[in-house]
């Protein structure tokens, strides 16, 4: 084994020490050393996307939070029921800041909490008379609403409730499509299946279900961006001055009728592969669209990924791909001149989901920072192996991380910057090491293309060099 | 170079040009059936439809029930907060209280998923247990239910038992477990079973009778509501504690390290308080079941009545409390009380028949009705999602006091959805909600006083106290300039752009 990998398979047997047996041995497969090159085969591999150990604060979410949190939520003009008790819809009410264009309450719902506020009879009873006349009344409410989504909380599930027969009925009788969604908090193990459920239900819910008249060569679809802090919208701008037309966001900043006629799409680019690899296969199957995956973090990741698909293109898609490369690398550069010397060298660990655990490593390096651990809520293998390559050997990767594993690795590892979520956030402040919410921008962004990258690089900035940290006055243990 | 951000980004022209060829894709509605529709929603018409909603919830101001319990439990020292069922929910609660008081929040769940639905949740509550004490050395585990263990109906008690048979958690550490099902009540009500289930494991404990009360702050988000009622009693010389002190635990100083117990009521404390001369609890709703257990075991006198918002209710609580431990209320507090009175006296002229609208908790609008009418303002629209009917007549009571509450109605179980009806067919001056409000002010434009919970859009609030004679500045304070930066935006172009006002 090689002295770096050694090294750091030291620290993490150290951090898991205080684990009883059966949970170390557990979690110890879930830590590794990075082996970009795969010869220090099993032993380097981390495993994933099973079942957290209880009682061990992890800081994954479920199904619902996968279904109606991410996938669903922000597609605009489709009524979303939290359908079951009153929290969940409560935690989750316009915490991921997808934004979208529209009349709040009118035409657009993303911004609402709307539930069906389970009582013990429903409990009782069941709650399937209550749903159909909850779309009723949504009907009433809100006509221009184009659909209704019923994304099921946990009781949905234990108490036998047929949703699907209730939304089978309503469709017919209200004339939207009513989708059912079985993304009860208990499925799987995290917010992962409920990405899943939300991509099937649109699958056999949605998709197709509408027609894009006039179609081009040059038709691509948006895949899994959510539009955090406008996101979707600077990679909408990079792809149109490509000479691209984007039909359909999925889903940020979307509505329904885009997600019916992406199957015109020529291309599908997809971005948050773990949330959305599932409709990308699914469209290459049943309609033949290639689909691919692309970084919009950072310019270095930028222009390679702008290359990569245009060469799905003929010509002048090329030419017009390196003339806009041309024509944003001195403001890229300029943006690399000023931050990179506040920058230089600055150590970064990544403890996020979905795509980012990896994708935003090329943005830091371009401002000379390096990332020296990282690690995914939800990731599966597959993300994994599209890390390794992205890492120095002996770099710290871990899966489904707990509080404790991150305070004891940033104890041992001093990085300058750390990027999690909003629960990690107030304790890395009080440790006072820099912090970033690499969920939410921290209410900042967009992060995603040329727009974003400036923005990234000013963030980081002020994080990593804020003069409030000298200002703590450190207490030792 | 100017790094421009979502703020600024998107108003260029390149980008609005962008939304309006996206439309192509959309299927938007007509701008003409947006609009029609959209001036709809401001009718009676569409009011009366909004209210005869049976089922459908937009918006409602209340959460559930393991939220109210995971705050209770942090109120205790070295306390963890221990969920029992889906790990989604606590990721949820911990983030939500996070957002809310900018502080680290540390609970765990149980973590149950499909085979605990088929099985019972026993051997995840087991091995939850063993990883939580070894991991986190709590000295009380303050256990509590998500939907799901209710749902399938585990039965706490006897798990607890065997995990302390199996030697999973000592024998004698401290296992306080309350049934929070999120499908009764709301979070005021899962504070209330963690409290009285905490209070009720001391119970037999007891050290016996000592001259100190016992103060209960409730579902109560501000930090600086516990320091100044601690505050409060130290200046009058009582000996009391706060059952549930969060103050230490959400609002800990910056030291370099993270602790995870920073504060919280010490359980040795727990074993005095049925012996106590008494438990005043300020927030009444929140403390129902809390205060039947204290009434019929502690042998003591419980009190709750509207929490001490505004000058009538301080004086109330400072006089059952003097009357309680013989203390005389010191020269030092009747001071601030003149000050607080000489504030609302300087400030009147601009809350005087001010409309409002409120929304929120009932023990906290309790409190603030009665501290508005205090400055001639005028509650016209009351609406409490978790409030039921006791609510109802005693903020009836309430209003009926006074002159200026004539004008009020008072909704329970209603939502958001309903109070923007309310505002658009009979307009206020004011909102007085949490920061989910704000979707009303940007419809109806009415100006927004966030008080309340959550408050995620502003920070530090929630360390400002709103009770006792300092809470009264600090509300007047935020009613009257919300009030005069309106008034300066309203006069902006005309003659009315007074300097001093």
């Amino acid at each position: 084994m090689k002295s770096t990998i050694e090294r750091t398979q030291r620290i993490i047997d150290e951090v898991l020490e205080v684990y009883p047996e059966k949970t170390r041995k557990h979690r110890a497969r879930h830590i590794k050393p990075n082996d970009p090159t795969g010869e220090c085969g099993s032993a380097c591999q981390v495993r994933s996307n099973v079942k957290s150990r209880p009682g061990v604060m992890t800081i994954r979410g479920c199904a619902y939070a996968g279904s109606k949190g991410v996938v669903w939520g922000p597609v605009k003009d489709v009524v979303h029921i939290s359908h079951g008790p009153v929290g969940c819809g409560q935690y989750s009410w316009w915490s991921r800041r997808n934004y979208y264009n529209g009349i709040t309450g009118i035409d657009s719902f993303v911004t609402m909490h709307i539930t069906s506020d389970f009582q013990e009879k429903d409990i009782v009873f069941g709650g399937d008379k209550k749903l159909e006349q909850i779309c009723r009344e949504i009907k009433e409410m809100f006509p221009l609403a184009r659909g209704i989504s019923v994304q099921s909380e946990c009781p949905v599930g234990l108490i036998g409730d047929d949703i699907e027969a209730v939304a089978k009925k309503m469709t017919e009788q209200l004339g939207i499509p009513v989708v059912p969604v079985r993304c009860e908090g208990f499925r799987g193990v995290s917010q992962s299946l409920g990405h899943h459920i939300a991509n099937d239900s649109i699958r056999d819910h949605v998709i197709g279900t509408a027609e894009l008249e006039e179609t081009t060569p040059y038709d691509v679809a948006i895949i899994g961006d959510y539009n955090i802090g406008g996101d979707a919208w600077t990679t909408r701008k990079i792809l149109e001055e490509m000479g691209l037309r984007v039909i359909a966001h999925w889903t940020g900043d979307s509505t329904l009728n885009e997600l019916a006629i992406t199957p015109k799409a020529k291309l599908n680019l997809i971005h948050c592969y773990r949330s959305m690899n599932y409709i990308c296969r699914h469209m290459e199957q049943q309609y033949g669209i290639p689909w691919v995956e692309y970084n919009f973090f950072g310019p270095t990741k930028i222009y390679e990924s702008i290359r990569k698909i245009a060469s799905y293109f003929d010509d002048s898609i090329k030419e017009r791909a390196e003339a806009l490369i041309a024509r944003y690398k001195p403001m890229m550069d300029e943006v690399i001149e000023r931050y990179r010397p506040r920058l230089e060298g600055k150590t970064v660990m990544l403890y996020v989901g979905g795509l980012r655990p990896r994708h935003i490593i090329g943005a830091y390096e371009d401002l000379g920072m390096k990332v020296i651990a990282t690690g995914y809520e939800f990731g599966h293998k597959d993300d994994y192996q599209r890390t390794y390559p992205e890492l120095e050997e002996g770099t710290l990767i871990y899966d489904d991380a707990t509080p404790y594993e991150l305070e004891e690795f940033t104890k041992r590892l001093k990085p300058d910057l750390v990027g999690s979520g909003i629960k990690e956030k107030y304790a890395y402040h009080k440790m006072g090491v820099p912090f970033r919410q690499m969920h939410s921008w921290d209410y900042s962004g967009p992060y995603h293309g040329f727009d974003g990258f400036a923005v990234f690089a000013r963030d980081m900035d002020m994080t990593v060099n804020n003069p409030t940290w000298k200002l703590i006055r450190r207490r030792t243990r | 170079m100017k790094v421009k951000d979502h703020m600024e980004l998107f108003q260029d022209s390149q980008y609005r040009e962008m939304f309006e060829r996206k439309q192509a894709f959309e299927n938007p509605c007509s701008l003409e059936e947006i609009e029609k529709t959209l001036e709809w929603t401001k009718t009676w018409q569409y009011r009366e439809k909004n209210f005869a909603r049976k089922a459908l919830v937009i918006n409602p101001a209340k959460a559930c029930q393991p939220l109210g319990a995971v705050l209770c439990a942090l109120g205790f020292e070295k306390t963890l907060p221990f969920v029992h069922g889906s790990q989604g929910c606590v990721a949820y609660f911990r983030s939500h209280l996070s957002r809310h008081f900018k502080e680290p929040v540390a609970a765990v769940s149980t973590s149950m998923t499909e085979d605990a639905a088929v099985f019972g949740g026993l051997s995840n509550l087991l091995e939850g247990f063993e990883n939580a004490y070894a991991l986190y050395r709590p000295e009380m585990f303050a256990i509590s239910t998500t939907c799901m263990a209710e749902v399938i109906g585990d039965d706490l008690g006897a798990f607890i038992r065997q995990a302390k048979d199996k030697g999973k958690i000592p024998q004698d550490i401290p296992t306080p477990f309350a049934h929070t099902p999120s499908f009764v009540g709301s979070h005021i009500n899962g504070y209330d079973n963690m409290l009285r289930a905490i209070l009720a494991y001391f119970s037999d404990h007891s050290t016996g009778s000592n001259d100190s009360i016992n103060i209960i702050m409730g579902f109560d988000t501000y930090t600086g509501n516990t320091r100044e009622i601690k505050r409060i009693l130290n200046t009058m010389g009582i000996r009391y504690r706060i059952l549930s002190d969060i103050s230490d635990v959400l609002d800990s100083p910056n030291t370099g390290q993270y602790v995870m117990y920073p504060g919280g009521t010490p359980l040795r404390e727990l074993s005095d308080a049925p012996g106590a001369i008494a438990t005043v609890s300020l927030q009444a709703h929140c403390t129902e079941k809390t205060g039947e257990l204290i009434k019929q075991s502690w042998n003591q006198q419980f009190l709750s009545g509207p929490p001490p918002i505004g000058i009538e209710n301080t004086d109330r609580f400072l006089e059952e409390i003097s009357r309680l431990t013989g203390r005389t209320i010191p020269d030092e507090l009747e001071a601030e009380r003149g000050r607080a009175v000489d504030a609302m006296v300087d400030s009147h002229p601009y809350i005087h028949g001010k409309r409002f609208a409120l929304v929120g908790d009932p023990d906290l609008l309790l409190g603030l009705i009665s501290f508005i009418m205090e400055m001639g303002g005028e509650p016209v629209h009351i609406v409490c999602t978790n409030g039921g009917k006791r609510f109802e007549e005693q903020a009836r009571e309430i209003l009926g006091s006074s002159y200026h509450g004539r004008n009020a109605e008072i909704y329970t179980g209603r939502d958001m959805w309903h109070l923007r009806s309310l505002l658009f067919t009979e307009p206020v001056d004011l909102i007085v909600g949490n920061s989910y409000a704000k979707f009303l002010w940007k419809d109806t434009g009415i100006p927004l006083v966030r008080i309340g919970f959550p408050i995620f859009d502003r920070h530090h609030l929630h360390r400002y106290p709103i009770v006792g004679y300092q809470g009264v500045i600090n509300l007047v304070n935020w009613l009257v300039n919300t009030v005069l930066d309106e008034m300066d935006r309203a006069s902006i172009n005309t003659q009315s752009f007074d300097v001093i006002r």
